[in-house]
């Protein structure tokens, strides 16, 4: 059973069709990519699935490795979070006056409870939680390689480690599978290829599978098992790295959207 | 030299905006102008030193290197001390906290008052800051709590006989219920109208309360409010206020306490992150309309707390005391100390209450300097006089509890 | 039925009025979404400058229907600077940052004017000079409608046209149009956004200040305080038509101003200022997006 299955997603706006009828699965450990040229319809196929809006068709099943099969179109975005999909967002959405290390603690609100009570008598239990909720965070810092600028302002960071930061927040929330909207945006070469090494680094060890949106072919082809590829909202390829590089109607949609350019 | 000039165009520019109001002044009645040229040389003068300092500041912070402006702070090392270094604010603490004990020795009875309205204004102001300055969410109704705490008191007192103590728990309850009731339908509104929501609110129920005679005796108020009881004990005046002051006191130091705690809590970041980014935080798993109604509720709660204590200390309550300048002035607290920054909001509430009572010559002008400070804050310092500082948090090798 | 149609006709009266008011707030929000608590001072400040010039004017000898066309341009002429002035100072320099800054900033404003008028004239009731021409019209309407609720249907319903066509038609309304769809797609093409902004203030004022006017000798009193309960009752009009809506706001207008008119006529009219409020909070929580505007999703 795939961890990510969506049928003949569709998302209309008004009257435009900003995601017509795309189907799209992940396996798991498996890295996906979705690609397409601007306003294809990439964004809004994420936002169906992270529940930012209620797709206008179709059906979105989700597979996790412990848990049910369930189905999540339609759902609120912090119940689909909570139910093991988390995201990062192509305009990065951080808290700017929370320092680093509190954004990612954040991502831990949903895998933790506290009452008011709880919270206001600090008990032996909620201490614990904070301590854990802490040492995880410091933990996913490390990883992104963000440890010391723990107590700045996150408004601070530079492009690049705002977006990882973004990912290691969306990594707190303990996701099976995490989305990705154009993580290597704004990135200089040297940032991208780390990038690089850091999505296939927390797949292996985080165990889990990543769907991710990327302008940046070389990115895309060396990372990816599979590619989706869009256009004009419709699903118009799919296949791994050799068979989309050779793909007819990709090479076209790419080469028509330069012409436009 | 061009700066000059363009001060002194802003400065015309002023005195001819302030001519027809500041200049003149018509009486109908007896058909005369009464001409008043100087008010305008004042606010010629005014607006060009203003504006002229305005440019000169300008001109200064670009040439300089920018800093990081983060905080837009100008002595982040002595902040950083203030407010991170044990050594240097535990004493202060507790030097503020004997202050505070000691004062009513030292001053008399009317000052007493004075403080303890102050103190009021305090918790009230803390309150608001969990709705604002954490959560993000813009109450321009706020005082209509406040309202639904000391009415609570007074009819429960008159209707049911009573006492402060029983009515305390219920006022702060009964201010929460409202938070719900009103929070439930409008918090996923967007921000500005949940503002025009709560203005709308807040005079609805001044309105209310004006009009219905029988049950909350409209416009001529409530009067014999019992002032708090020392287990039945008889108290002179005197006595009842030095009470009054320590209870204040109290409930002053336990808002305090109570945020501060939940400031640095799961709930409490769950709050600022909902007011950095609701998109954000909900993708983060955050239930928005939990969170939200958490925070509106708690905050209405300790306007109901501390409006039965108003009720209290006034025994004598009416409509006129609820109106949208107390919530204006509330929300000017918040603004001064900087949103989500309790010890700033702690200051402001003290100085906005204290300063107009004891500069008299500037009561008048009271409301015009909060409009104005709320404009200036804005534009200058938009993170309050005190930005809110966030906790760090130790490491994990660092084995140790808080940092 | 003749109470029915007089409370109509007075109802229809002052939501042309609100609607008035109503196009300030809806042109702002349009533009930068921003509500702009303070417009309602605007109005209340050229209503004052109105009242100033007019009793300066009658004490030198003026009479008739020259003090009212002296006394509001200039009214109109001062609201449009204090409108433009409120821009630069309160709103410009908060242009990115976030969202509730502006909105305090304006709560701010509006204390401020408030209280500056307050303290710079009197906290009292002002009487109004009767302004508007008194003439007898035929019989059959003269009992249900006065000479001067006829000249604010007039002059509303004219100004209105003059906005639509303003809009419609030229290259400032289609700057307007353009910036309100996409600010930074409108900047890129050549616009000058802040210009549009600022005049979009200028022309609300003028609105604001034609209604000031108008209230001012209909009602015959005004206070500093006017501005304030008519800003609440102009914005829940532009929120019931749909906000940024300039049909909308009209609609809205005069919508409120007859069901506030009729819940007094036939309710009390104590609670009128509830019954707006009431209005208002309903659309709001039922149908935030009114009776004209359409559904927005906010892009993530
Ligand atoms: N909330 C919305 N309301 C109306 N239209 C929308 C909305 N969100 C997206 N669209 C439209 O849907 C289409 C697809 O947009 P989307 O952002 O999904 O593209 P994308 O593939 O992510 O493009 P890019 O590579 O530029 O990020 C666009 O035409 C866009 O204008
Ligand atoms: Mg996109």
């Amino acid at each position: 059973m795939a961890l990510l299955q969506v049928e003949n997603l569709c998302m209309d706006f008004g009257g435009l069709r900003a995601v017509d009828q795309v189907s799209l699965s992940v396996e798991d450990g498996e890295i996906v990519a979705l690609i397409g040229p601007n306003g294809a319809g990439k964004t809004t196929f994420f936002n169906c699935v992270t529940g930012h809006y209620a797709p206008t068709g179709g059906e979105i099943v989700i597979s996790p490795p412990q848990g049910e099969r369930a189905r999540i179109d339609g759902l609120k975005p912090n119940r689909v979070t909570a139910l093991g999909l988390a995201r990062t967002f192509q305009n990065i959405r951080l808290f700017p006056a929370m320092t680093v290390l509190e954004n990612v603690m954040i991502g831990r609100h949903c895998r933790t409870r506290t009452s008011l009570l709880g919270a206001i008598l600090r008990g032996p239990g909620t201490r614990r939680q904070e301590r854990e909720t802490i040492d995880t965070s410091y933990r996913l810092l490390e990883k992104v390689g963000l440890l010391d600028v723990a107590d700045e302002f996150a408004r601070n960071l530079s492009y690049g480690g705002q977006r990882r930061l973004e990912i290691a927040r969306a990594l707190a929330t303990d996701p099976f599978l995490l989305l990705l909207d154009e993580p290597a945006a704004g990135m200089n070469p040297q940032e991208t290829r780390e990038l690089d090494e850091l999505i296939v680094r927390i797949r292996d060890e985080e165990g889990l599978a990543i769907l991710l949106i990327e302008h940046d072919m070389p990115l895309v082809m060396n990372l990816s098992d599979r590619i989706y590829v869009m256009e004009y909202g419709c699903k118009i390829a799919e296949g791994t790295p050799q068979q989309i590089r050779s793909n007819p109607r990709v090479i076209k949609a790419y080469l028509g959207e330069q012409d436009d350019a | 030299m061009r700066l000059v000039g363009r001060s002194l165009l802003v400065g015309l520019w002023f005195m001819f905006l302030t001519l027809p109001l500041l200049a003149v002044r018509v009486n109908t009645i007896t058909e005369t102008v009464e001409w008043r040229w100087l008010n305008l040389v004042w606010v010629g003068l005014g607006t060009f030193i203003l504006s002229l300092a305005l440019a000169l500041w300008r001109q200064r912070s670009e040439s300089q290197p920018q800093r990081d402006d983060g905080e837009g702070d100008i002595t982040p090392r002595w902040r950083e001390r203030l407010f991170h270094d044990q050594t240097v604010y535990r004493p202060l603490l507790i030097m503020a906290l004997l202050a505070t004990l000691l004062l009513p020795w030292l001053v008399d009875i009317y000052q007493i008052n004075i403080l303890v309205l102050a103190l009021i204004f305090v918790v009230l102001g803390l309150g608001l800051n969990i709705i604002v300055g954490l959560a993000g969410l813009l109450d321009l109704g706020y005082i209509a709590f406040f309202a639904v705490g000391a009415y609570t008191y007074a009819l429960l007192n008159i209707n049911l006989d009573l006492g402060f103590w029983a009515a305390l728990p219920l006022g702060g309850l009964a201010g929460a219920f409202f938070g719900l009731l009103i929070g439930f339908p409008v918090l996923r509104l967007r921000g500005d109208y949940l503002a025009i929501v709560t203005l709308g609110f807040g005079s609805i129920v001044k309105i209310v309360i004006e009009n219905e005679d029988e049950l909350f005796y409209g416009a001529m108020g409530i009067a014999d409010i019992p002032r708090p009881g020392l287990l039945g004990l008889d108290l002179s005046l005197d006595q009842s206020t030095l009470y009054t002051y320590y209870l204040v006191v109290a409930l002053a130091l336990l808002a305090i306490f109570v945020t501060n705690r939940l400031k640095d809590s799961r709930l409490g970041r769950a709050w600022i992150a909902l007011r950095e980014d609701e998109i954000a935080a909900v993708a983060m798993g955050i239930d928005m309309a939990k969170c939200k109604l958490s925070a509106y509720a708690f905050g209405a709660f300790w306007a109901g707390l501390v409006g039965v204590l108003f009720a209290a200390r006034n025994t004598f309550i009416h409509p006129n005391s609820f109106t949208f300048a107390e919530s204006a002035l509330v929300l000017s607290m918040v603004v001064l100390g900087g949103m989500g920054s309790i010890v700033g909001v702690t200051l402001a509430a003290l100085i906005l209450v204290l300063l107009p009572e004891y500069l008299q010559g500037l009561a008048e002008y009271r409301m015009l300097v909060f409009g104005g400070v709320m404009v200036a804050m804005m534009v200058f310092r938009p993170h309050g006089l005190i930005s809110p500082s966030r906790r760090r948090y130790t490491r994990p090798q660092a084995q140790g509890e808080e940092g | 039925m003749d109470y029915f149609l007089e409370l109509c006709l007075g109802g229809l009266t002052r939501g042309s009025i609100y609607a008035l008011i109503a196009l300030g707030y809806t042109m702002v929000y349009g533009i930068i979404q921003l509500i702009n608590f303070a417009h309602g001072e605007i109005y209340m400040i050229a209503a004052f400058i109105a009242l100033i010039v007019s009793a300066i004017l009658t004490i030198n000898g003026f009479t008739g229907v020259s003090i009212l066309i002296i006394a509001a341009v200039i009214a109109i002429l001062y609201a449009a600077a204090y409108g433009y002035t409120l821009e630069r100072v309160a709103y410009r320099p908060l242009r990115n940052a976030p969202r509730l800054s502006p909105l305090i900033s304006a709560i701010g404003m509006s204390l401020f004017l408030q209280n500056y008028v307050l303290l710079a004239q009197t906290p009292d009731f002002l009487p109004f000079p009767e302004l508007l021409p008194e003439f007898e019209f035929m019989d059959p309407v003269a009992h249900l409608i006065g000479s001067a609720e006829l000249v604010i249907l007039v002059v509303t319903t004219v100004t209105m046209l003059g906005l639509t066509f303003l809009i419609r038609s030229t290259r400032l309304g289609k700057a307007m149009r353009a910036t309100q769809q996409d600010m930074t797609m409108a900047r890129l093409v050549g616009i000058n956004v802040d210009r549009v902004i600022s005049l979009t203030f200028v022309l609300g004022s003028v609105l604001a200040a034609i209604g000031g006017v108008l209230v001012g000798s209909y009602m015959g009193q005004i206070n500093f305080f006017i501005g304030f309960m008519a800003g609440v009752k102009a914005f829940t009009a532009a929120v019931l038509g749909g906000i940024g809506s300039i049909p909308g706001a009209v609609l809205g207008g005069v919508v409120l101003g007859l069901t506030e008119a009729l819940a007094a006529g036939y309710i009390s009219s104590a609670y009128e200022d509830v019954f707006a409020f009431g209005v208002l909070i309903l659309i709001l929580v039922l149908r935030p997006n009114g009776l004209l505007g359409r559904t927005v999703r906010t892009k993530v």
